[in-house]
């Protein structure tokens, strides 16, 4: 019978070419039961939420450890909601300083997770929040 | 606009959410896939086989970049396991194909397997369905080829490509099991690699046992070298798509593209008929704990298989037992 499965993306926005936490990631997320997409490093936010669009995820996951959270996070929330895709949740982690949280949320970013946090954590975060329709 | 009308606009939300509704089994997209199916048949459909790591969503990369030079609009399905054990998929086929994300003229599309009862092909051809009537010219489908069901899945394609590379010593080993019978077209890639001429020996002495090809087509192996190389290497690509272009030209030219679509068609009825008849009786079967007990009996060798479906078969269906459901 009919039954939703969850579908999420992994997504390294800008020139970054740490990879290794959304590689443990996305495949915590398989073992979560989820369906990930991952689309590698170097993507511009245009790519991520082109491709974010054609996969019909229903969060996108970014990781960025370079610094540039603050212009990468909002612009692929913007590019969502220009394409009326402003359905598909964005959470964000990476290298976070918290006086940015604000900033993000703000942005449209539904979560932040930063070093430490469980892997446990946000799978049980991406259960209890995300809605799939 | 009712979906189907969107879908054929090339409206991209509402052909991936199809898609989905298809996976998930959402028993509204089976009549939004009945409007469209009068609308499809027009794309070419391709479809690539292969090992893991063979290269195969790297050459339908570069397959784009060439279909897109002659303004083709182009679909793409990339197919990746489901875990058996989580029912999670890691669908990383897609990275390859990043720099084509941001053109609209081209959709491409991750699915996992799903594992039982078909599922996966089901999908899979209903997806191909919905980017023909996308109106798409060319579709790409792409399976990791190691078995029977993803041999099942070259149904619904026109052309297979199934993708070698040198060095994997039980490749042709793999090939013979299946995969041989379904290729027109085989690909060594990286072939400037140590092993290339001996995996094309293999691959030539094997043809050479064969007494005759439909149409007369003997699959021609085409080496594709290095990508970074990129003259040898697009001249590679260059003569793998005339030899794509070929195979269909002598499918059309030998009336064999019906025998395609018939073979693409008795695979989906054959899905059809799993998805409406065995699959409610497997999942009443399973829901009420009979199938337990049916495997507790012959686990017990209280009973044999034949037996049990036969006795499945007078109970739900009802009318006569058909002959042939257990055979």
């Amino acid at each position: 019978m009919a039954e939703r499965k969850l579908r999420i993306m992994v997504a390294k926005p800008g020139l970054d070419g740490h990879d290794r936490g959304a590689r443990v990631l996305a495949r915590c997320f398989r073992d979560a039961g989820f369906e990930v997409i991952y689309t590698g490093c170097h993507q511009a936010p245009e790519q991520i939420a082109a491709s974010a669009i054609q996969e019909d995820v229903d969060v996108v996951g970014l990781s960025c450890l370079s610094g540039a959270h603050r212009y990468l996070f909002p612009r692929v929330v913007e590019l969502l909601k220009e394409q009326n895709a402003s359905d598909i949740m964005v959470i964000g982690g990476g290298v976070i300083p918290k006086q940015d949280f604000q900033m993000l949320y703000d942005a449209g970013i539904s979560e932040i997770f930063t070093p430490g946090a469980s892997l446990d954590s946000i799978v049980e975060w991406i259960n209890n929040n995300v809605k799939l329709t | 606009m009712k979906k189907a009308e969107k879908i054929r606009k090339g409206d991209i939300r509402t052909a991936t959410r199809l898609i989905r509704n298809i996976e998930d089994n959402v028993p509204e997209a089976k009549s939004t896939i009945r409007s469209l199916f009068p609308f499809t048949g027009k794309a070419r459909v391709i479809g690539l086989t292969g090992a893991p790591g063979a290269g195969k969503s790297t050459l339908i990369d570069s397959l784009i970049a060439l279909y897109r030079n002659r303004d083709k609009k182009i679909g793409a399905l990339l197919i990746d396991p489901t875990s058996p054990f989580t029912g999670g998929a890691l669908l990383g086929d897609r990275i390859r194909l990043q720099r084509h994300a941001e053109d609209p003229d081209v959709f491409v599309r991750s699915l996992a397997t799903r594992g039982a009862l078909g599922g996966l092909s089901k999908a899979a051809g209903d997806s191909v369905h919905v980017m023909d009537a996308m109106g798409k010219d060319v579709i790409f489908v792409e399976t990791v080829g190691t078995g029977q069901q993803e041999v099942e899945i070259m149904n619904h394609v026109h052309t297979v490509i199934v993708v070698l590379v040198p060095g994997m010593g039980d490749s042709i080993q793999a090939i013979k099991a299946g995969i041989l019978e379904v290729a027109d077209i085989f690909v060594i890639n990286k072939a400037e690699r140590e092993g290339a001429g001996k995996l094309y020996q293999e691959l030539m002495y094997m043809l050479n046992m064969v007494d005759s090809f439909p149409g007369g087509w003997r699959p021609p192996v085409i080496r594709v070298g290095n990508l970074f190389e990129k003259e040898v290497f697009e001249k590679n690509i260059e003569e793998l798509s005339q030899n794509i272009d070929a195979h269909y030209r002598n499918l059309v030219e030998n009336d064999l593209l019906g025998d395609r679509v018939r073979r693409k068609v008795t695979a989906e009825l054959n899905e059809a008929l799993q998805v409406s008849i065995l699959a409610p009786i497997l999942e009443q079967l399973v829901s009420k704990g009979e199938f337990d007990n049916l495997v507790d009996k012959l686990l017990k060798k209280e009973t044999d298989p034949y037996t049990c479906a036969e006795e499945v078969a007078k109970k739900y269906l009802r009318k006569q037992p058909l002959k042939g459901v257990t055979g």
